[in-house]
């Protein structure tokens, strides 16, 4: 009873497309990295499934790269965050609008 | 074994989906533990063993500890506004763009013929196998990727910094 790979693709791409809804709808720059984070999860997932559909551990490397990207990527930007947050003490990005004039 | 991966997945996606659509985003965080422990164990039942281990430790640890602390350090009190009529439209754009996306995804991987699958070899188990490729083939990234959270937490430190000279 072997889990088809088109399961994991199919779960996958459900996360992938619940990331994108969660980066395009909500407002908190919070929420649309965690949504972020959920995406690499379901990008993840996809590698994982197809190293054990082709019983190659190549996959699962680059799942390890992708998890030292999203490390480094959530450190800076939460740093990001906070150096915002401290000068225009919103997290919203409707509100974070200096760049449009 | 496809039981298993059935109910992983629900928890997975119901707990994403709460992700989005929770107001306040420590419960967000909250839910988005829950996601990562869920695909844990998908990893597991895809023989990931190592990955599945790193899941764990790495995001539903050491990420999501950060984003609480970021969270509870900037103590948004008031949760995110219920309705802003203005982003009405934007909202229902989004949900349908996300859908769109995810559809041609759908139709991309579909026409994909993929050749059929393998036989486990046997021997080496995951990490072993893992270990070996790591520092024979993947020495260079691995070394990269050092190179990258050395660059990361330079970076986080200057942006942390109240005064910028």
């Amino acid at each position: 009873m072997v889990v088809p790979v088109s399961y994991y693709l199919a779960l996958s791409i459900a996360l992938f497309a619940l990331g994108v809804i969660g980066v395009l709808v909500r407002r908190n720059v919070l929420v649309i990295m965690m949504c972020i984070e959920m995406m690499l999860n379901a990008v993840n997932l996809a590698f994982i499934g197809f190293a054990d559909y082709f019983k190659a551990v190549d996959g699962q490397m680059f799942v390890f790269f992708v998890m030292t990207v999203a490390a480094a990527e959530v450190a800076v930007g939460l740093a990001l965050i906070v150096a915002i947050f401290r000068n225009r003490a919103t997290v919203y990005v409707d509100e974070l609008n200096i760049l449009k004039w | 074994m496809q039981m298993i991966f059935f109910i992983l997945a629900g928890v997975a996606l119901v707990s994403g989906g709460l992700v989005v659509f929770q107001r306040h985003p420590l419960r967000s965080a909250l839910w988005l533990i829950v996601n990562f422990f869920a695909v844990a164990g998908i990893y597991l039942l895809a023989h990931a063993e190592f990955i599945a281990a790193i899941q764990v430790i790495v995001y539903a640890g050491a990420i999501m500890v950060l984003f609480l602390f970021v969270i509870m350090l900037l103590n948004l009190r008031q949760p995110e506004e219920e309705l802003r009529f203005l982003h009405l439209g934007q909202k229902v754009g989004g949900i349908t763009l996300a859908v769109f996306t995810g559809l041609l995804m759908v139709y991309t991987i579909t026409q994909v013929v993929l050749p059929p699958g393998k036989e486990a070899p046997p021997g080496l188990g995951n990490t072993e196998s893992i270990a070996k490729l790591l520092f024979t083939d993947y020495l260079l990234p691995f070394e990269v990727t050092s190179v990258l959270l050395l660059v990361a937490i330079v970076g986080a430190v200057v942006l942390a910094k109240t005064k910028l000279k």
